[in-house]
């Protein structure tokens, strides 16, 4: 592998976990939609470049899923969606913006020590990747437990696919019945979502999850 | 493809699924879901006998072979359960008639998608089954869209999601750990290969996914601290698929985990699976049996009971050796079987009182005797009390423990003994005392309740050689 080919990978996979720190700060609705729709498109070309670098065709159709489905449908329909159902816009959080800050360097530098240190055997394409997907997977989560609106834990979910799938596409020649079955769950996972997002408007005013905790546990 | 009994167990499911999607009429679909998995259930008998040779997606060996038998055992008892709770709901208008047809085809997608998870070869087909049977529990979980039940869905999604997305990463670092040694592509991901060459394996990396699989295919389990799903999504969802979830998904997501937890110990350098499951079994055992103590929810109750025994059959196993694992096959056995005996007269107890609380169904042996009496006798098996089935894996369980470690063997003695008390304690408080609540006469299925426990109790007194060399068969291919 050449020396370019290494770089723009490092580059384009380094830039998905900046990205992921940047979903961290948002704190309203729209900004933290377009900061994802950045995020599906540094994955599509990451992919991409995956594809061209691997020689591997079929990683194109990932890249093209992430592309179309998940930077351009899915932020659209949200945005869409948001404004029709007139869900609040501002995130509300759990914790404050700094404490999740540090938490997500914290997170990051988990990630690269245990990946870094567990995949030596590996090429170092590789191992750059999939330490920089598990960086990617622990924001998302990090994401969906510090944040209170539906949709905001929506988007944590599907940075965290976003990382799933990076780590899948720098796995070299991991079979295409993985990857396609990938972005297929992530159709199926908003369609759920979508169906949930409606009924819980139909029930309550808003999309918050905490006023859904109030219904939780014991029937009184 | 050729039909043969392996694609009998995928097939029929999946027709029977689009059938009842298009077939109005609750009458005509829900006789069709029982015919279809009483012919599911069939195909996987025949496969005790039979069985295809295994290729790069499909295997079918004696362990799994065990699973799918038990598995569409429950799901065809179930289905007849279903047909009379079903019915029930559509006339009291909890339900209506689309959802009702919703309902039919997705507990035919759930058994596919189980039936799919078992007899796959190759782990990333393993998880597509296992996210699909997720999703479709999903949807079934809030088909009531009362408040609570949407909650208790929201709740299953985002940690089943989580979940599942730990388990996809931690079959990536299988196949990376793969890769070198097998080489690129198909092979690298199907079992069979990579159980064979998995001596060559990098430890670190395998040691690494399997941390991630435990916490992700752990999370479907239900293992204390990744639980909080399952008790809201048994007690909101139907009744039978209460049963279901239990009875079966909580064993599918358990034999993803054996399947790799069997990849591990065929690495040496690699770390001991054991220790990590035994651990992760006690603290659900004794946490579980803790919390038994203030429920007030019947169904909540019970789903904390099945965390406790998920606890103890990843106990048995995470012991390993062929009689710890002889009893955690005989426990996940019993289990599945006593479990769901008691969600479905769980489920005609709360139809004829018209709710779930316990404190309002207070005499129930008085009011309705033989739902009453059911009740008793199920809650006696899950319990542990002889000469029952679970009694006899229990016993297996502890005394193994105490052969090899005994301080391990007194906390699991102190853990079922607590949650013994606590079962009986709210036992006593629903099945004697002053009548309360409705009085209403119920339309039960005695006949699938009845048929669970009575093997059940024959297990407990008496195990046929077959079966018993059977069960040693499959705990030495666990190792």
């Amino acid at each position: 592998m050449s020396r370019l080919d290494f770089d723009v990978a490092h580059l384009l996979a380094g830039s998905l976990v900046l990205i992921s720190i940047l979903e961290l700060y948002q704190d309203r609705l729209y900004a933290l939609l377009n900061v994802y729709a950045l995020h599906a498109l540094t994955l599509a070309a990451s992919v991409a470049w995956q594809a061209f670098v691997q020689d591997a065709p079929h990683l194109y159709v990932t890249a093209g899923i992430a592309l179309v489905f998940k930077a351009i449908v899915i932020p659209v329909a949200l945005h869409r969606m948001i404004v029709q159902l007139g869900i609040h816009r501002e995130i509300e959080k759990v914790v404050s913006i700094g404490f999740t800050m540090l938490a997500g360097m914290a997170l990051v530098a988990l990630a690269m020590v245990v990946m870094l240190r567990v995949t030596h055997s590996a090429d170092p394409l590789a191992q750059e990747d999939l330490a920089f997907a598990l960086s990617v997977v622990l924001l998302g989560l990090l994401m969906m437990v510090t944040r209170r609106n539906a949709v905001s834990q929506v988007v944590g979910f599907m940075s965290l696919e976003n990382g799933l799938v990076l780590a899948a596409t720098g796995a070299k020649g991991m079979p295409l019945v993985v990857e396609i079955s990938v972005a297929f769950s992530i159709l199926i996972a908003f369609i759920v979502i979508g169906i949930f997002l409606f009924r819980i408007r139909e029930r309550f005013d808003t999309v918050d999850v905490q006023a859904l905790d109030r219904f939780r546990g014991e029937r009184r | 493809m050729t039909f043969n009994a392996l694609t009998g167990v995928l097939l029929v499911p999946a027709v029977a699924a689009a059938l009842l999607a298009a077939l109005p009429g609750y009458r005509l679909t829900a006789r069709l879901n029982v015919a279809a998995t009483a012919l599911t259930l069939g195909c996987a008998l025949s496969l005790l006998v039979k069985r295809p040779p295994a290729n790069a997606y499909l295997l079918v060996d004696d362990l799994n072979a065990t699973f799918i038998v038990l598995t569409t055992f429950v799901g065809f008892s179930t289905s007849l359960f279903s047909l009379s709770y079903i019915g029930h709901e559509l006339e009291t208008g909890r339900l209506s008639p689309p959802f009702v047809r919703f309902y039919h085809a997705m507990y035919q997608v759930l058994m596919f998608a189980m039936n799919l998870a078992l007899v796959a070869n190759n782990i990333g087909l393993m998880w597509v089954a296992i996210e699909l049977a997720t999703l479709t529990t999903v949807l079934m979980v809030g088909i009531y869209r009362t408040h609570e039940a949407l909650e208790a869905a929201w709740k299953y999604f985002i940690l089943g999601s989580v979940g599942i997305a730990l388990a996809l990463f931690g079959t990536i670092l299988i196949y990376m750990a793969a890769r070198p040694v097998v080489g690129e592509g198909l092979d690298a991901m199907v079992w069979t290969v990579l159980l064979k060459r998995a001596i060559e394996f990098d430890p670190a990396l395998l040691d690494l996914a399997f941390v991630f699989l435990l916490l992700g295919y752990g999370t479907k389990v239900g293992l204390a601290p990744l639980h909080a799903w399952l008790p809201d999504a048994h007690a909101e969802g139907p009744t039978p698929i209460s049963a279901v979830l239990s009875g079966l998904l909580l064993n599918v997501a358990l034999y993803a985990l054996l399947r790799f937890k069997m990849l591990l110990a065929a690495n040496a350098e690699a770390l001991a699976p054991g220790p990590l499951m035994v651990t992760l079994g006690l603290v659900s055992l004794v946490f579980a049996a803790f919390m038994l103590y203030r429920r007030r929810d019947i169904k909540r109750m019970f789903a904390y009971s099945s965390i406790e025994h998920m606890g103890i059959i990843t106990f048995a196993f995470g012991m390993g050796g062929p009689l710890a694992n002889f009893a955690g096959l005989l426990h996940m056995t019993m289990h599945s079987l006593t479990k769901s005996a008691i969600f479905f007269a769980v489920g005609h107890v709360a139809q004829a009182k018209g709710t779930q609380r316990i404190a309002d169904m207070a005499g129930l042996t008085e009011t309705h005797p033989t739902l009453g009496w059911t009740l008793v006798l199920g809650v006696v098996a899950i319990a542990g009390l002889p000469p029952l089935g679970i009694f006899m894996s229990e016993f297996l369980v502890v005394s193994s423990t105490f052969a090899r470690a005994p301080a391990l063997a007194i906390i699991l003695v102190f853990g079922l003994l607590v949650g013994l008390a606590g079962l009986f304690l709210r036992l006593n408080s629903i099945a004697f005392g002053e009548p309360r609540g409705a009085n209403a006469k119920p339309q039960a299925s005695y006949v699938p309740m009845f048929a669970h426990l009575a093997i059940v109790f024959a297990a407990g007194i008496y195990m046929p050689p077959t079966l018993v060399a059977w069960f040693q068969n499959v705990a030495g291919l666990l190792g």
